[in-house]
């Protein structure tokens, strides 16, 4: 009975968490329309629903209804896969996401999240990386040359960020002393001035910027960026497989987004108000949330893309080296006593 | 143990189903209207030209033979990034410092072998 009950309490939890992404992802992408016709001085989708709010869902049925087409020469198997095993691995990462620090669910103690684990950030930097797998097969599978050349962009980008990203999160384990995003967000409670972001602010930015080029996001869009390469690895997918891959880039986007606000700004803590009931924290989370998915529509709006090379460069050269600086400060500090 | 990775393999079951519904539905419902011509890879409206499965810089394949060097061995410094605190606190903090120190150090010096043979430098 009481693992009746435990199955039914995290079947409950999914559906809650793993839906409300889903369809924060999905809002996500009526947002980016949104504030790019603002920027540009244009109303944006605004026909379906009142403020085309129901944009996202007509594109839905749009997708499904779509003709799947396959390029002549390509490896069926993979072509097909690909896309889910893109979306699978960056849905996954929400599974261990804190939404507030006590449970609302009957007979349900912890955090409320789909999974409390020990090493929840090490399960989502892995879950994160297993995506490339899906971007290099799609890439390849689709017998083009701009899918080709894509695909490997975004391997070679995705896999030189995610050291810098390792690195500046290794100093904040260091500060909290644990893997686990509860215990991470807890240790930033109360006070506006416990966020890690004002103890380190390198690793801030050295994490954010990351999550930029992690995500495949402007100004490090060159796995899809458009003069050259039409749509990078996903230029053959249409129907639902080109939504997967969507999907899979927002969910994704929204994940670390959720890492960001977790290691920086206090997660799921209310400022100055410690014991906030469990709403009060779920809203102040999604609007820290939402804030950085503004902040990555703002960006690609403000900043002019990059070169490769230079991509290249400042990850292996800039970026490895001060996240290895950052990291040797911040255990020193921590030896001593200091932090 | 189990307990906290039941709802991990639930979580699973839920986005591999999400994952395979989507893919069949579309597949079932979509539209079929195979033509000539349609199957043909995108080259901007041209007749695709030569194999796309083309040769490709080495540096992609350098990049992901450092990749899984650095990575690795920056994996192998989380585990005393999360017991520091406790480390210091029972004393031995600054001997495991040291040792944390040379091993950085080792990997500093492994960037910097790899940046003056050119292993970084893409416009060649």
């Amino acid at each position: 009975m009481d693992m009746l009950i435990s199955v039914l309490v995290i079947l409950a939890k999914i559906t809650c968490i793993f839906g409300g992404v889903i369809t924060l992802a999905a809002l996500t992408t009526l947002a980016e329309r949104k504030v790019s016709a603002w920027i540009q001085f244009r109303h944006g989708p605004n026909r379906v629903g009142p403020w085309g709010i129901l944009q996202p869902l007509a594109d839905g049925v749009k997708f499904i209804y779509k003709e799947e087409l396959v390029p002549d020469g390509a490896n069926q198997v993979m072509f097909y896969l690909a896309p889910a095993m893109v979306a699978m691995p960056a849905m996954m990462g929400i599974a261990v996401l804190p939404f507030a620090a006590v449970s609302p669910l009957y007979q349900d103690t912890g955090p409320l999240a789909i999974a409390n684990l020990d090493l929840s950030v090490l399960f989502i930097l892995a879950f994160s990386g297993l995506s490339i797998y899906g971007v290099i097969l799609g890439g390849w599978a689709s017998n083009s040359k701009f899918s080709l050349l894509g695909a490997l962009r975004a391997s070679a980008q995705m896999i030189s960020y995610e050291l810098a990203l390792l690195l500046s999160v290794a100093a904040i384990l260091l500060m909290a002393g644990s893997a686990n995003l509860v215990d991470i967000a807890n240790d930033q409670q109360g006070s506006i001035f416990n966020w890690y972001i004002w103890k380190q602010p390198l690793a801030f930015l050295l994490f954010l910027i990351a999550t930029f080029a992690e995500t495949n996001r402007h100004p490090f869009d060159f796995a899809e960026c458009e003069p050259e390469l039409v749509a990078g690895f996903h230029t053959e997918y249409s129907s639902m497989r080109f939504a997967l891959f969507f999907l899979g880039e927002y969910c994704a986007i929204i994940v670390m987004c959720a890492m960001t606000c977790t290691f920086f700004l206090g997660g799921f803590h209310v400022p100055f108000w410690a014991d906030a009931p469990w709403f009060v924290q779920a809203g102040m989370f999604l609007a820290k949330i939402c804030f950085f998915l503004f902040l990555f529509i703002w960006v690609r709006w403000t900043l002019p893309r990059f070169r490769f090379d230079q991509l290249m460069g400042l990850g292996w050269k800039t970026f490895l080296p001060l996240a290895l600086l950052n990291l040797f400060v911040t255990g020193a500090l921590v030896a001593a006593g200091v932090y | 143990m189990l307990n906290d990775y039941l709802p991990i393999l639930i979580m699973v079951g839920a986005v591999v189903g999400f994952g395979i519904v989507n893919l069949v539905i579309s597949e079932l419902l979509g539209a079929k209207r195979r033509v000539v011509g349609k199957g043909q890879a995108y080259e901007c409206g041209l007749a695709p030209k030569g194999d796309s499965r083309m040769r490709i810089s080495i540096h992609f394949y350098l990049v992901a033979v450092l990749f899984i060097l650095f990575d690795v061995e920056s994996l192998l410094l989380l585990p005393w990034a999360i017991s520091a605190k406790s480390l210091t606190a029972a004393g031995v903090g600054g001997t495991v410092f040291a040792e944390v120190t040379a091993f950085v150090v080792v990997l500093g010096l492994g960037l910097a072998y790899v940046w003056r043979k050119g292993g970084l430098t893409w416009d060649r």
